[in-house]
């Protein structure tokens, strides 16, 4: 031993350095890479269920219809079937978690009918879209009810936009 | 209310739901979400489709997206958000695209009808690709595709180095100004997990985009896919993008 | 900020690629890693080649680059999200990301080639220090020499056999610590601007050209400061070498050049636009012409005609300046540039440096000067000057 060492003791030091710098290396390895990690894939598998773990801020359209019976049924036969709730009336999941913590605001159907209806080039030419201009004025929920738009508008108010024209 | 949310709500539901929805909605009922059971991993492989003939840039699902994931309100930064393409007659390589603010007011006309031009709104998000580009670069493992196909972060992981931003070629990641971490699109893995739909497809107006379950035969994904001539963004770059497009024109970048 | 963010775009960008993501810091980090990468060469020429004219830069360009290398982690480091947990890349590497292996290239480097070399190099001196010293510098060389006393004709006549051993090694992984970095931006293949299989080895050719001319210059600066005699015969032959190098990468960068322009593909519009007016200053005049075709030509004066040893010195000084800002410019457009138009190839925006904030001009300033405060120590530490001295008693002709 002591023949092999001669004049190289200092190299045995250092290699004597790089492996207690392996070990703490392994060592730090062992007690810091996170619980999990590798489970799955090269991730913390916790990772996923943090992801899960995330609270809802819309409600989807079943949780409202669990208590608002008549306007999502009236909404399935018409051609707003596909709208959701939610994209009208707001993220709401806080509302149906506990319906005294918040009273959805109606919307305002001057602004928010636009939002879809207006008149864009962009648009697919099947959607129905108006222009201001060439439209009676008014509020739009006046004559067309969302839960159940028609493309003739409800009777009633229509005369007076005739008689408001002449 | 009350009376009527027990009679109604529990009874109407479980005829409406699938068992696994019913029971992720009683959880919302609860306000334990995180407490749905039931959900297997390796039963799942979502996907998302994109139909941009349906598409009327209205920005529902930008706006829903913010806000179900507390994604900072700066006009660049999101999750998801929509492009208008503008096609000039006889230059169909050479398109005009805008973003306001990602769509999230809308978009303001800007073109005039009956100029011979092609007008349309792409959506985009994350493609979940299944050979993801920002899983390969990410230097730790903090983003990394699911066993059920999503490309999710681990927030309290990622370095904040940003070499998965510049590896995604659609532009969906950014870095979050409050966390200083990545964040991207993660499908509503909240959601999606608890027998809910995205907050975008929730509130998606015509149903242009709806995210799909490719394990689930019984899922619509499957007819559409079939039935439609379906691409995904940028082919050439074999990401094996997971967002299938219906309608999309080859201007589209 | 919004709407000086917004406002520099011109086209269309995908909105989350408005904010850029690479800074200036990112720029600073390939230009360290080559001075480095380059310095080494330099050093390996005189050991592994046999080059004794430049052995005169031997000891300094190895300390060199040891005072560079500490630096390049830095600028990583401070443009982190979180600084805090950069450790994981050493305890979870994902081994499909070229950054956590380059944290391997890097940690092998610096500890397993160069700190081992300039130690083998250097234990004589440090034993003699250590014998003559008092106090906490006598204390510092024992720790150093590892308390061993030994510096018998045997035990160094072993020291030079390990030293010749990790130098050759020490070249390819000279080579593998920068060809590295190129792979970490030519790998990525969203960025047209990056993504070619050119980009590892011109990244290499232009760390040995930029460590090259930082070593001569850091060499002549010094002995001026020292008031040591310039050795001529060295700087000629480390002057020939930079243009022999130069020559081969500014090759290099017009074969990759002259590809993008025949080939013309979707993305080249947008690159060749890009050139024409962002990254005009930068890319046509700073990199190719005044970084480039001028210190090659000026390197390549003395070849031609003959030029006093004064007007050499001063061509040299001129062209090694040069040559840092040229590759530097390099680095600028590689990075910068890679960000400064949109992934559908449909707009551009402006990069604004700021000034003193984490990622601005300050810190990358400071960034740059850090590693010469670190040479100065290492010089002060263990000193090269000495053993040099009388090292060309004979000279050799110039072995051109």
């Amino acid at each position: 031993m002591r023949h092999l060492m001669k004049n190289k003791v200092h190299l045995f030091r250092m290699a004597g350095l790089f492996v207690v710098g392996f070990l703490v290396f392994a060592g730090a390895r062992a007690v810091f890479v996170p619980e999990g990690f590798g489970v799955y894939g090269h991730y913390r598998a916790g990772a996923l269920e943090d992801n899960r773990a995330f609270p809802l801020v819309h409600a989807g359209r079943a949780a409202c219809a669990g208590c608002h019976g008549d306007e999502p049924e009236a909404l399935k036969a018409s051609r707003h079937a596909k709208v959701g709730c939610e994209a009208c009336h707001g993220a709401l999941a806080v509302h149906a978690d506990d319906p005294a913590k918040l009273t959805p605001k109606k919307p305002d159907a001057k602004t928010l009918c636009l939002v879809c209806h207006m008149a864009n080039v962009a648009k697919p030419s099947g959607f129905k879209q108006i222009s201001p201009e060439d439209h009676p004025e008014g509020v739009c929920t006046e004559c067309h009810d969302p839960h159940s738009p028609a493309d003739a508008p409800k009777p009633a108010p229509a005369p007076v936009q005739k008689e408001a024209a002449k | 209310m009350t009376t009527r949310r027990e009679f109604v709500g529990k009874s109407s539901t479980f005829l409406v739901l699938s068992a696994a929805a019913a029971a992720a909605l009683d959880n919302v009922l609860e306000g334990t979400p995180e407490k749905a059971p039931g959900y297997k991993k390796a039963d799942h492989w979502w996907a998302m489709i994109i139909d941009i003939e349906k598409c009327i840039g209205c920005g529902n699902c930008v706006r829903a997206c913010k806000t179900e994931n507390g994604v900072s309100m700066e006009p660049y930064y999101f999750r998801t958000w929509v492009e208008r393409y503008h096609v000039p007659a006889g230059n169909p390589e050479h398109p005009q695209v805008d973003s306001p603010n990602g769509g999230y007011d809308g978009f303001p006309e800007k073109y005039k009808p009956g100029d011979g031009s092609k007008n349309f709104f792409v959506p985009k998000l994350c493609n979940h690709c299944a050979h993801s580009p920002c899983v390969q670069v990410c230097p730790v493992g903090a983003t990394f595709e699911s066993p059920d196909g999503v490309v999710l972060v681990d927030k309290s992981y990622c370095l904040g180095c940003r070499y998965c931003v510049q590896a995604c070629p659609y532009g969906c990641r950014y870095i979050d100004p409050k966390t200083h971490v990545v964040d991207k699109c993660s499908f509503c893995y909240h959601r999606i997990t608890k027998g809910l739909t995205t907050a975008c497809c929730e509130t998606c107006p015509t149903e242009a985009r709806q995210i799909g379950d490719l394990k689930n035969p019984a899922d619509p994904i499957h007819e559409f896919l079939r039935t439609h001539k379906i691409n995904v963004l940028k082919p050439q770059m074999a990401t094996g993008s997971k967002a299938y497009y219906n309608g999309l024109d080859g201007s589209v970048r | 900020m919004q709407d000086s963010l917004l406002s520099a775009v011109e086209g269309f960008m995908y909105p989350n690629e408005i904010e850029l993501q690479w800074s200036i810091l990112i720029v600073l980090y390939p230009y360290i890693t080559g001075l480095v990468a380059g310095a080494f060469i330099l050093a390996s020429l005189e050991r592994v080649f046999k080059v004794e004219a430049v052995k005169p830069t031997y000891r300094l360009a190895l300390l060199t680059a040891l005072a560079f290398l500490l630096v390049a982690p830095l600028p990583l480091q401070m443009h982190l999200g979180h600084p805090e947990r950069s450790l994981q890349m050493y305890l979870t590497p994902h081994t499909s990301s070229a950054m956590a292996m380059f944290g391997f290239v890097y940690l092998w480097y610096l500890l397993a080639v160069l700190v081992l070399e300039i130690w083998l190099d250097y234990r004589k001196e440090i034993v003699l220090m250590a014998r003559q010293a008092s106090g906490w510098k006598k204390l510092l060389y024992q720790t150093m020499s590892l308390g061993v006393d030994d510096i018998s004709e045997e035990s160094l006549a072993i020291d030079q056999k390990v030293g010749q051993f990790l130098t050759v090694i020490g070249i390819p992984s000279a080579f593998l610590l920068h060809g590295y970095v190129g792979f970490i931006f030519g790998s990525i293949k969203a960025n047209p601007w990056w993504s070619t299989p050119m980009m590892p080895i011109v990244f290499l050719f232009s760390a040995i050209v930029s460590g090259i001319a930082l070593v001569l210059l850091v060499y002549m600066v010094f002995s001026y400061i020292n008031g040591t005699r310039i050795d001529m015969v060295c700087v000629d032959t480390i002057a020939r070498y930079l243009m022999y190098a130069f020559i081969i990468d500014f090759t290099l960068e017009g074969i990759d050049l002259l590809h993008r322009m025949y080939e013309a593909d979707e993305s080249f519009k947008s690159l060749d636009f890009m050139v024409h007016t962002k990254l005009f200053v930068s890319q046509i005049l700073l990199q190719i012409i005044f970084g480039g075709l001028l210190p090659i030509g000026l390197l390549a004066l003395p070849q031609l005609v003959a030029v006093t040893e004064r007007a050499r010195r001063g061509l040299y000084l001129l062209a090694t300046s040069l040559t840092l800002i040229g590759i530097l410019a390099m680095r600028w457009n590689v990075v910068i540039g890679g960000q400064l138009f949109s992934k559908s190839f449909l707009g551009y925006t402006t990069y604004k440096v700021d000034f003193a904030t984490r990622e601005g001009l300050l810190p990358a300033i400071l960034l740059l000067i850090l590693p010469f405060l670190i040479l100065i120590g290492l010089l002060k530490l263990l000193p090269p000057w000495e053993s040099t001295a009388n090292v060309h008693e004979g000279e050799e002709p110039r072995a051109v």
